[in-house]
């Protein structure tokens, strides 16, 4: 039972961080629409992250809710994916992130909708009607992007620089992963297919031989997701027990 | 107070077809399709409801909305259950609340198959306007003013409009 609240609590956190994260762009956005956009896309992780988090809350019963959850946890507690705690950097390193993301999102949601945890296949269902929508703006403005102008290309080959090197965790197993009979190293090769795709209309190199950074699964974060927790958590922290 | 032992099936889901949708008012709980089913054990009321979008953040507030409307009608023991499955689809929209869209300005979601495929810059779904039914329009964003609308514009009236995307 604790491995599967361990997992529920993966999936939460990795949506909610790539949610916050992707609401730093309210009211900042390039152009109106694609500001609405990426808002629209944090909404729906925000959703996907209050259903695991109830779910994981009432697995562990007591006083857990989905707010302690979200807001009275420290950072080594956080087990999302590194890759979703990383800075927005341009709107180029935003989109090839959520590309990144996305991509393996539909996949392990596509084999979470038979989960035999009959909630935990529920919310993934659900989320991957959303997520079908989240790929297809992603890749299309990762190709774009780096099929674009001479400078969006050069961006984006920055991106890649700065973000390819938390891919490799994606497919990495956990134990909690293991334990709740996800196999996330078989969405590899997929993965990279669909990718090496993109990569390719979008006119831009697949990096190889990169280090591969891990940890985020086990609490173990870049200095990133500190910083990001202090806003989250800001009101709770400041204010214990605010309602509103 | 309602009887003990009184409370109609039917008298309830009256009561919930007058439950609008805060972001779409045109547009009733049941037209929409979220109310899953409606059950009554003695005096106690439990109405099932499904999320449109799993980020919708008008639930909390449909929710509490459904219960206002049952108490204020003498129905005090009520519960609102949320379920996700099965996930609900805009093909549960009924045929009314899809006219009624239709005259409020936001063009109806068009039958599922048509759209929510992965491919890329796949053409776009062919929405007709809904304030002069030109079928000559284009999407300006897949992502609207709400999670379950995007944008688009008629190239015969001009009119930009809001369309309820498939789901």
């Amino acid at each position: 039972m604790s491995l599967l609240i361990d997992y529920t609590l993966h999936l939460a956190d990795t949506t909610l961080i790539l949610s916050q994260r992707n609401a730093e762009w309210c009211g900042h956005g390039p152009i109106l629409e694609q500001d609405i956009a990426i808002t629209n896309i944090s909404l729906d992780l925000l959703g996907q992250s209050r259903n695991f988090y109830q779910y994981a809350a009432s697995l562990m019963g007591g006083n857990a809710t989905e707010d302690s959850l979200a807001y009275l946890r420290k950072e080594r507690e956080f087990k999302n994916l590194l890759l979703t705690e990383q800075p927005n950097g341009d709107w180029g390193q935003t989109i090839l992130r959520q590309y990144l993301y996305s991509q393996f999102q539909y996949l392990l949601y596509t084999q979470l909708q038979d989960h035999k945890d009959e909630q935990v296949a529920a919310i993934a269902t659900k989320a991957l009607k959303e997520t079908t929508y989240h790929v297809r703006w992603s890749g299309e403005w990762v190709i774009r992007l780096g099929n674009g102008t001479a400078e969006s290309h050069q961006r984006m080959r920055k991106a890649t620089d700065e973000l390819w090197r938390y891919t490799g965790e994606l497919f990495v197993p956990a134990a909690y992963e293991t334990a709740a009979g996800v196999d996330v190293s078989s969405l590899k090769d997929t993965w990279s297919k669909k990718v090496n795709g993109i990569f390719e209309e979008a006119t831009l190199p697949v990096p190889s031989n990169v280090y591969q950074q891990t940890g985020g699964k086990e609490g173990k974060h870049t200095e990133h997701l500190g910083y990001i927790l202090t806003e989250l958590q800001y009101m709770q922290r400041a204010y214990p027990g605010a309602t509103w | 107070m309602v009887n003990t032992g009184t409370i109609s099936s039917r008298a309830v889901w009256e009561i919930l077809e007058t439950v609008t949708d805060p972001e779409v008012p045109v547009l009733t709980i049941t037209d929409l399709g979220i109310v899953r089913d409606v059950k009554i054990d003695g005096d106690a009321i439990e109405v099932i409801i499904t999320p449109t979008y799993t980020g919708c953040p008008a639930m909390d507030m449909i929710a509490m909305n459904i219960k206002m409307a049952l108490i204020e009608k003498g129905y005090s023991s009520v519960k609102i259950t949320s379920v996700l499955s099965p996930a609900w689809t805009t093909d549960w929209m009924s045929e009314a609340g899809k006219e009624k869209l239709k005259a409020y300005g936001i063009a109806p979601p068009n039958p599922k198959q048509q759209s929510c495929r992965t491919e890329l810059f796949a053409a776009d779904e062919a929405v007709q306007c809904p304030h002069c039914d030109s079928s000559h329009t284009h999407r300006i964003s897949e992502f609207g003013s709400t999670a379950c609308k995007s944008l688009y514009q008629c190239d015969d009236c001009k009119e930009p409009f809001d369309y309820f995307k498939c789901h």
